[in-house]
């Protein structure tokens, strides 16, 4: 006898460790997305009475799967139409379809991850299939989390998998030749599951919570199944590496303190040297990509032991590093600030001069702060008014205001 | 088992009005080529055609009949090709190949009405 309670914890902690293979699994047998879907679901549901009754198995995603594509062959008996109409799922050509326990080997997940990432459907809609499908939560979940009606995400949902179906969207793991684009596309979703929890202010801070969560247990899948993919382990190390500074990212009212004035004796050590880790391993072999360029900028700033004893120079490298795999003046433009940090001011508004010529930053609020910023810290007060004023002027933001105003006082005296 | 897609070139009409004999020739050389490379990569050809430029074009709605197309737009239907491919991968992966120097390519899947 197992109880109730235990039961509830265990189907929880099944679904949140089990879903996506046992969806992937069942996928194969229905070859429908839907059907899987409703199947998979009802067996979690079976799971939390059959559980309490006769215990929790010792392979519960293979009693979950083993349900599911009962229920699901079930539904198939019950209306026999119901297969005929089936959109079926493009399985790739000349493979062998598997039987029994031996669905369950990573590549179900990962076609699973590939079809909802695949480059035909709109960014929103990978990243809610992602949720929905490979992790498992709740339509009502997802609009929770990226803030929009359930009405408009169910609808998004149910456009996207009607696509997969109609356009022959196949089921499958991209060739080598085609794999580095299709694993940005994927890699790029699961950053922004990660960063709409992570940044954004607004919504219950339970849901955000949960997105975070979801997106670093999504890089761990993926580094597990791909363990070779440098871009893979360069994610799961940003956002381990990012993570570990969240319980010190606002203070008691909620404002947001930069890097400079976070409390470093509440990072999560753990997760850093994880992080950082991995990190050195996705550097290793060549020229980096973009997250794995990233992860170490961010493993720089996680292990200084204070802002103004981080390891300058070595952070410029590494921006120049990222600046290779992914020019922008955005990221020029962080790289000028550690320039400033290891060389002095001056060398940094140098930088800042020739971003500034290029022209697509004009308009952005960034590229003032920080200027302003330098000019205040060379000494030239009124110049760094001047940009404080410019900066004030292209931000709404309240508590970046409030920010920059008490800066442009300082620099600026009394009025 | 494959899927029909209909591969709709979108482009702006003008380069094509101001081309010379050449660069007419290339054209036409350009979608013989694209008409090989479709076999090449495992799809099939099941068809295809260009247009007389949008300023032929008629437009019926409501019985009542215009003249000039269906809407003004930068980029207008020059032409299309109806291949049978085995995935939209694949199907893509043609339609990269399409010639449509002045604009771009739509691909749409048939919807096969026949299977219910």
């Amino acid at each position: 006898m197992t109880g109730p309670t235990d039961a509830v914890a265990a189907v929880a902690d099944a679904h949140r460790r089990d879903w996506a293979l046992v969806l992937a699994a069942t996928v194969r047998l229905t070859r429908d997305l839907d059907l899987a879907q409703e199947s998979v679901q009802d067996a979690y549901v079976a799971a939390l009475d059959a559980w309490a009754r006769s215990g929790v198995p010792a392979n519960t995603a293979a009693w979950l799967t083993t349900t599911a594509r009962r229920k699901a062959l079930d539904a198939l008996r019950r209306d026999k139409t119901l297969r005929a109409k089936l959109p079926l799922l493009v399985e790739p050509a000349g493979e062998p379809e598997p039987s029994g326990d031996q669905d369950m080997i990573g590549d179900d997940r990962l076609r699973l991850v590939f079809t909802c990432c695949h480059p035909a459907l709109g960014r929103e809609a990978q990243a809610a299939l992602a949720l929905r499908l490979v992790c498992g939560l709740t339509t009502a979940e997802i609009a929770a989390a990226f803030l929009v009606p359930e009405a408009t995400m169910a609808a998004r949902v149910t456009r996207a998998k009607k696509k997969i179906t109609a356009a022959r969207i196949a089921y499958r793991v991209p060739s080598p030749a085609e794999l580095p684009a299709r694993l940005d596309a994927v890699l790029t979703v699961v950053h922004l599951v990660f960063t709409t929890g992570h940044t954004s202010p607004a919504g219950s801070s339970l849901v955000r919570t949960e997105l975070v969560e979801r997106a670093i247990s999504l890089a761990r899948m993926l580094a597990e199944l791909m363990p070779d993919e440098r871009e893979v382990l360069g994610l799961l190390a940003l956002l381990l590496l990012t993570d570990a500074r969240r319980a010190t990212r606002t203070d008691e009212s909620g404002r947001l303190l930069v890097l400079a004035d976070q409390d470093r004796s509440r990072w999560d050590t753990a997760a850093i040297t994880e992080g950082a880790r991995l990190a050195s391993r996705a550097m290793r072999g060549g020229s980096p990509g973009r997250f794995a360029a990233q992860a170490a900028i961010a493993a720089v700033h996680a292990q200084a032991p204070d802002y103004d004893h981080t390891d300058w120079p070595l952070l410029v490298a590494r921006y120049d590093d990222l600046l290779r795999a992914w020019p922008s003046p955005v990221v020029e433009l962080n790289r000028a600030v550690a320039v400033a940090m290891a060389a002095g001011p001056d060398a940094g508004l140098a930088e800042l001069a020739r971003i500034e010529a290029d022209g697509r930053l004009a308009g952005y609020r960034y590229l003032h702060a920080a200027r302003a910023d330098l000019l205040r810290r060379a000494g030239r007060d009124a110049a760094a008014a001047q940009s404080y004023r410019a900066a004030l002027e292209l931000t709404q933001n309240e508590a970046e205001r409030g920010f920059l105003a008490a800066r442009l006082a300082e620099v600026a005296g009394p009025q | 088992m494959s899927q029909q897609y209909l591969i709709l070139i979108y482009e702006q009409e003008a380069p094509y009005a101001e081309m010379d004999e050449a660069g007419r020739q290339a054209v036409f050389a350009a979608h013989g080529r694209f008409a090989g490379q479709v076999g090449e990569l495992g799809g099939t050809l099941l068809g295809g055609n260009a247009l007389q430029p949008s300023a032929t074009a008629t437009t019926v709605r409501d019985d009542i009949v215009t003249d000039g197309p269906f809407a003004e737009t930068k980029e207008v239907l020059g032409g299309y090709y109806l291949i049978e491919a085995r995935d939209l991968d694949q199907a893509l992966a043609i339609a990269k190949l399409c010639p449509a120097a002045y604009g771009g390519v739509e691909v749409r899947p048939i919807w096969d009405t026949s299977a219910g």
